[in-house]
């Protein structure tokens, strides 16, 4: 039976499947374990993962992320958010009164990078009509230079995708366990919804690379996210 | 953190800091001390510990000034000191409302181009303080900071430069192949003050490590207002033996 947290991971995975170089933050011990996953699959992916512990993959400074995305070196990045709407728009600053840390480089990094927008809590606090403020938009006019953006919406409920043409998700597929009625409840935006499927589960070989390989890359920099799944 | 600590015992007041992009700890106790005016950033938190709360409770009360940035947008604006000029462009941002409360931010036509392309340019910033711990500062007045080249440009672009240092060494680190390209050299820097142990609770890379169980103390203390003035009597207001190998 496989965990809630190796479903997102081989979900992430999937869908960042073609990259060459993927920047992963500090607080995303799932999306780090897809790219585990699929670097143990033997794809000859780039991993950068942002504030090392012990080493660091940058000798310019922490400018030197910017620069690489603003090239067009990174091809995904993960981003979440206090707030998302139905419109890709992210929310890192104030919601309900209440201050968040901040935007940090969603504002660039958006732009930048084919981006998978990801935050583990679906409900109608998190995924609201209109984000209160909008620290990256979710899309641009055309005249505005804009390589990445948006690819799909992962939540601990269901997986959307962002269709660009109508500035909107669409339901793709829920999670082992839920229902398209029951993800509609807890999401508090409209979106498209046919031909809904069910979130395929990990397979058994997906699973023994997760158990195996990936848990002990992901344990020296995510030591607490490794213990709780995988021990 | 040891010139924060003095800056909280000698009642500092009034501060504007700039998170070069981010801010964390010493952006929280400064706040929740009551030295700072205007906090200029792209995040306040304590990383690992969670949200910075003497910060949030402090923004959720209107009691400080923030101006929000993102992280390439205050690098950009450094950079443009470095050079001397008077701003300098920056894809992305365009769009987010961290544009419109920013007088120093503008939304211009790309003049290279032929059709339409809107870019946000980015004035510079010249902040009047760079401070900052670095493991070494040698003879010659120069201050070796690795491959932290963020502190090389605010160093660059500040009016003055105030560094605290784990140790002195002999010798100009700039005649040495291996170390020089870690170096700020003593052009930029005002003045240098020995502090060992001077990041604690913060890390030195390779010297020492982040003392994560003093964070999460320091996060659960900060929570509430009497909890933040028990840490500054226990870790501030007294000089502090504890961070010191025991």
């Amino acid at each position: 039976m496989a965990r809630a947290e190796e479903l997102l991971a081989c979900l992430i995975a999937r869908l960042i499947a073609e990259a060459n170089h993927v920047a992963v933050g500090a607080a995303s011990p799932i999306p780090a374990t897809a790219c585990e996953l699929l670097r143990a699959q033997g794809r000859p992916l780039r991993v950068t993962r942002l504030h090392k512990r012990k080493g660091n993959p940058f000798s310019e400074g922490s400018r030197e992320l910017f620069d690489l995305a603003g090239q067009g070196r990174i091809d995904y990045f993960f981003l979440g958010g206090a707030q998302l709407d139905g419109e890709a728009n992210i929310n890192l600053v104030r919601a309900e009164g209440r201050r968040f840390p901040g935007s940090f480089g969603s504002a660039f990094m958006y732009f930048s990078c084919r981006t998978i927008l990801f935050r583990e809590e679906h409900s109608r606090r998190v995924l609201v009509p209109r984000v209160e403020f909008i620290s990256a938009p979710g899309w641009s006019p055309p005249e505005v230079v804009r390589r990445g953006g948006p690819v799909a919406l992962v939540t601990g409920k269901a997986h959307f995708t962002w269709q660009a043409d109508k500035r909107r998700f669409r339901l793709a597929s829920v999670h082992p366990g839920e229902t398209p009625a029951g993800v509609q409840e807890a999401t508090g935006f409209a979106y498209d919804e046919d031909a809904v499927g069910e979130t395929p589960a990990p397979t058994p070989l997906e699973l023994e690379l997760l158990r195996g390989p990936v848990a002990s890359a992901i344990a020296a920099d995510y030591p607490d996210f490794a213990r709780r799944v995988w021990s | 953190m040891d010139a924060v600590r003095a800056l909280i015992r000698r009642k500092a007041n009034g501060l504007r800091l700039l998170g070069v992009p981010v801010l964390g700890l010493s952006a929280d106790l400064l706040i929740g001390a009551g030295c700072v005016a205007e906090v200029h950033s792209s995040a306040v938190s304590l990383g690992e510990a969670g949200l910075a709360p003497r910060f949030g409770e402090a923004a959720e009360r209107g009691e400080i000034k923030i101006v929000d940035y993102t992280c390439p947008a205050v690098h950009t604006a450094l950079q443009a000191t470095e050079k001397g000029v008077p701003y300098m462009p920056l894809r992305g941002v365009i769009g987010s409302d961290l544009v419109p409360p920013h007088a120093d931010w503008r939304v211009a036509q790309n003049p290279f181009a032929g059709a339409a392309d809107p870019i946000l340019l980015v004035a510079a910033i010249v902040p009047d303080v760079a401070l900052f711990h670095a493991r070494w500062a040698d003879e010659a007045g120069n201050v070796w900071v690795g491959r932290r080249r963020e502190l090389a440009t605010i160093a660059h672009a500040a009016r003055q430069t105030y560094v605290t240092v784990e140790e002195f060494r002999p010798g100009d680190m700039l005649d040495d192949e291996l170390l020089a390209p870690g170096v700020i050299s003593a052009t930029y820097v005002s003045g240098i003050a020995r502090a060992e142990r001077g990041a604690w609770p913060l890390g030195v890379p390779d010297v020492y490590a982040i003392d994560d169980s003093h964070l999460a103390l320091y996060a659960k203390a900060a929570r509430t207002r009497a909890g933040f003035e028990q840490y500054l009597r226990d870790f501030v207001w007294q000089e502090r033996k504890s961070s010191l190998p025991v």
